[in-house]
């Protein structure tokens, strides 16, 4: 703002003159470039966001749809889904499931983006082919893979069987031990080529010389990754970890199509519990409270990014 | 009148562009154009989107709308987003004339008020099945009246029982026997749904209450002897871990390749086993705790409703149209051509002798129960502590008797 400020001594604009003026004309004209951006913000984000808090403060059932009231419940909401038996292992599903996919995802994303650095042929094809997982619709990959997964007759398990790893048939999808590791490999399909696409793209941005200049300098391959590729990747690092934390701590397709939350809660997170709370049981009020929870969980992470990224700069 | 409902519309989109929910005011006034002689046009929001379904509910309803003097604008959406539309409908004042319900949803919906009591119009429930019944009403109010049930029973292959030698089991001790002699190499011996949704539900009621177990209170003997079965059988190995995570269309998928002998089903699926001419299969009903005691089954099927709209020409109308489908005819016709079972008790032994294949099935309905005649709008809360139970006792969490307890207490 301080290129507009006036020049010491010159004479303020008239305050009662102030639309007249070229500079009100300059804040009417930033104000109309803004409106839109601003409407648009406070129809779809601010009014669900306001609408989702106050909505878990009220007992909000099917009812209210037709009648449009909603009794205040206070916190009771609040109190009834983190007393309730389900939340402290959705909860701790939730960051099972958020930390390992996004580990997953992340370390083998990076790994092929490095790969696929080197020019060889048939690069593009294959890249482009790694996409795939993004381009299928979630609800197909979802029954394919509860088709690969399936105990007695899945692809894996006859694969497993074949070589001798696993001759007695794990249920990847029934075995409360491994429901959940099986959401969190297929969540790690699913979220590959988004880290693979945005970190690619980083490693474009890196000059080519300076790997020239440290291959001079008598650097290692692991020494040119450690000292040139990720201190200039660290921007795009942390963005492709904040984003999929964002992604991954709301992922609900991908549980509700391969095993439901189930079997016995196993894998059972706190954004499945919310959707099955809200429109499977039909009560929005605990619903909404516990999608809050989530919000501001995700709020800490935006927080601890928006301090790590600060932290960076300062560096 | 295709004009006057086009400018009726057109307020209605600019409002939605602008993105305000000014849509609901300027739907909210659509009944002003009631044609009050010539013939109306109902509005009728169903789930049977698929075929063949579809097209018989179109000509059942363009038939009974002819005799009422009116003709319909049917809207048939998949079955999960039926409720979330319903709801939609009703805060936005634009719900539809006739409306089909899922049976234990009913109470939910009449409680919010969006329905009108079916006694307004005249339309009673005498000779109904009382479990229907119980479904359709609402504090002592008739809402809906259904034509045509179903319920599940025990399907068994014929080819692989004989060459076993084995009977089709009447008891839970034959139930248990049988499976086990059944089951060999990939073939297991039964196969059930039982996921951690309302569909497991479901498939656990009929062990449930045939054993005189209840849903306000799940933490009884009763229905901890029904989960133990359940438990010995997949604890056997006669029944799949799968079964977990099946849906009925999985255990029917299992069922019709042959790697299962037996299966817990409905009638929905004749038409896909019936596409399989090597396949030989019948029902019986489902085995009971004991000889002779008699089988509580759930019935399932839709109800025919009419809501709120506020125009009473049309909702009269409406109403006709859901005496025509609940008339005997047209009960034994639904019912044919749709693998069901009419809800008229008088219609049921005519019905099954004509149609052998469903016999299993309409021998349960008169003792069968509604899913919400006890508990009614509150059934969905029950539901989901029941499938908790047996997902906890069938992975080996809890023993049956803890799993329902814990349950039961949340």
């Amino acid at each position: 703002m301080a290129e507009y400020e006036p020049p010491p001594g010159s004479v303020p604009p008239d305050r009662v003159g102030r639309w007249q003026s070229r500079r009100g004309q300059d804040r009417l004209a930033q104000l109309l470039f803004l409106a839109p951006a601003v409407i648009y913000m406070l129809a779809f984000f601010g009014y669900p966001v306001v609408k989702n808090f106050l909505m878990a403060l009220q007992t909000y059932s099917t009812s209210t749809f037709y009648t449009g009231e909603a009794p205040w419940a206070g916190l009771a909401n609040y109190r009834a889904v983190i007393t309730s038996s389900v939340f402290s292992k959705a909860l701790l599903n939730t960051v099972l499931f958020t930390a390992g996919s996004i580990l997953g995802q992340f370390v083998i994303g990076l790994g092929l983006a490095v790969f696929f650095r080197r020019r060889f042929p048939l690069n593009g094809l294959l890249r482009s082919l790694l996409l795939i997982p993004w381009l299928i619709p979630l609800i197909v990959s979802g029954a394919v893979w509860r088709w690969i997964l399936d105990k007695d007759n899945g692809a894996l398990n006859r694969f497993l069987a074949a070589i001798h790893l696993a001759p007695g048939h794990p249920g990847w999808l029934t075995s409360t031990s491994l429901a959940l590791l099986a959401v969190i490999m297929v969540n790690i399909w699913i979220g590959i080529p988004f880290n693979l696409t945005i970190l690619y793209g980083g490693l474009q941005d890196i000059p080519e010389d300076l790997y020239e200049a440290a291959t001079l300098d008598g650097a290692s391959g692991r020494q040119r990754f450690r000292y040139v590729t990720w201190p200039l990747l660290r921007p795009v690092v942390s963005v492709v970890l904040v984003l999929g934390v964002v992604y991954t701590i709301k992922v609900l397709d991908v549980i509700l199509g391969l095993t439901n939350g189930g079997p016995a809660n196993a894998s059972q997170t706190i954004a499945t519990q919310s959707y099955h709370l809200s429109f499977v049981q039909f009560d929005f009020g605990q619903g909404a409270a516990l999608g809050n929870i989530l919000i501001a969980i995700s709020l800490v992470f935006a927080v601890i990014y928006l301090r790590a990224n600060r932290r960076a700069v300062d560096e | 009148m295709f004009r006057s409902t086009r400018s009726r519309k057109a307020p209605a989109a600019l409002a939605s562009i602008l993105a305000i929910p000014l849509t609901l005011t300027a739907c909210g006034g659509s009944d002003s154009g009631s044609d009050s002689g010539g013939t109306a046009t109902l509005r009728v929001l169903d789930y049977y989107s698929n075929e063949p379904g579809r097209t018989v509910w179109q000509k059942a309803l363009e038939a009974c709308a002819s005799q009422a003097g009116a003709t319909i604008s049917r809207e048939a959406v998949p079955g999960a987003t039926l409720i979330q539309k319903v709801l939609q409908q009703a805060s936005s004042k634009t719900l539809p004339d006739l409306l089909m319900l899922d049976n234990p949803d009913l109470q939910q919906i009449a409680q919010t008020g969006a329905l009108t009591p079916l006694d307004t119009f005249g339309l009673k429930a005498d000779g109904f099945a009382k479990g229907v019944v119980d479904a359709s009403t609402y504090q002592g109010k008739l809402y809906g009246l259904q034509p045509v049930t179903n319920t599940i029973g025990l399907f068994y292959n014929t080819d692989i029982l004989t060459k076993a030698g084995v009977t089709p089991p009447t008891t839970w001790e034959e139930l248990k026997t049988a499976a086990r002699k059944l089951t060999s190499g990939s073939q297991y011996g039964l196969a059930f749904s039982a996921p951690a949704n309302y569909e497991g539900t479901w498939q656990f009621l009929p062990f449930m209450w045939s054993n005189g177990g209840d849903e306000k209170n799940i933490a009884t003997p009763e229905t901890a002897q029904a989960l133990q079965l359940w438990v010995d059988l997949m604890k056997a190995g006669s029944v799949s871990k799968s079964a977990l995570n099946w849906t009925q269309a999985d255990v029917n998928d299992q069922f019709r390749a042959g790697k299962a002998a037996m299966m817990v089903n409905g009638p929905w699926q004749f038409p896909v086993l019936d596409a399989d001419k090597a396949l030989h299969y019948a029902v019986v009903k489902i085995p009971a705790p004991a000889a002779g005691r008699p089988i509580v089954a759930p019935l399932g099927g839709e109800t025919w409703t009419v809501p709120q709209t506020g125009n009473k020409d049309k909702q009269a109308k409406a109403a006709k149209v859901v005496a025509c489908l609940n008339s005997d005819e047209s009960q034994v016709n639904l019912a044919k051509q749709n693998q069901t079972i009419p809800t008229r008790t008088a219609l049921l032994a005519s019905f099954s002798s004509a149609n052998p294949n469903v016999k299993g099935f309409a021998d349960q309905i008169p003792t069968a129960r509604s899913r919400t005649g006890e508990l009614g709008a509150d059934w969905p809360k029950a539901a989901t502590k029941i499938y908790t139970a047996f997902q906890s006792a069938l992975t080996g969490q809890a023993d049956p008797a803890k799993a329902l307890e814990q349950a039961q207490n949340g």
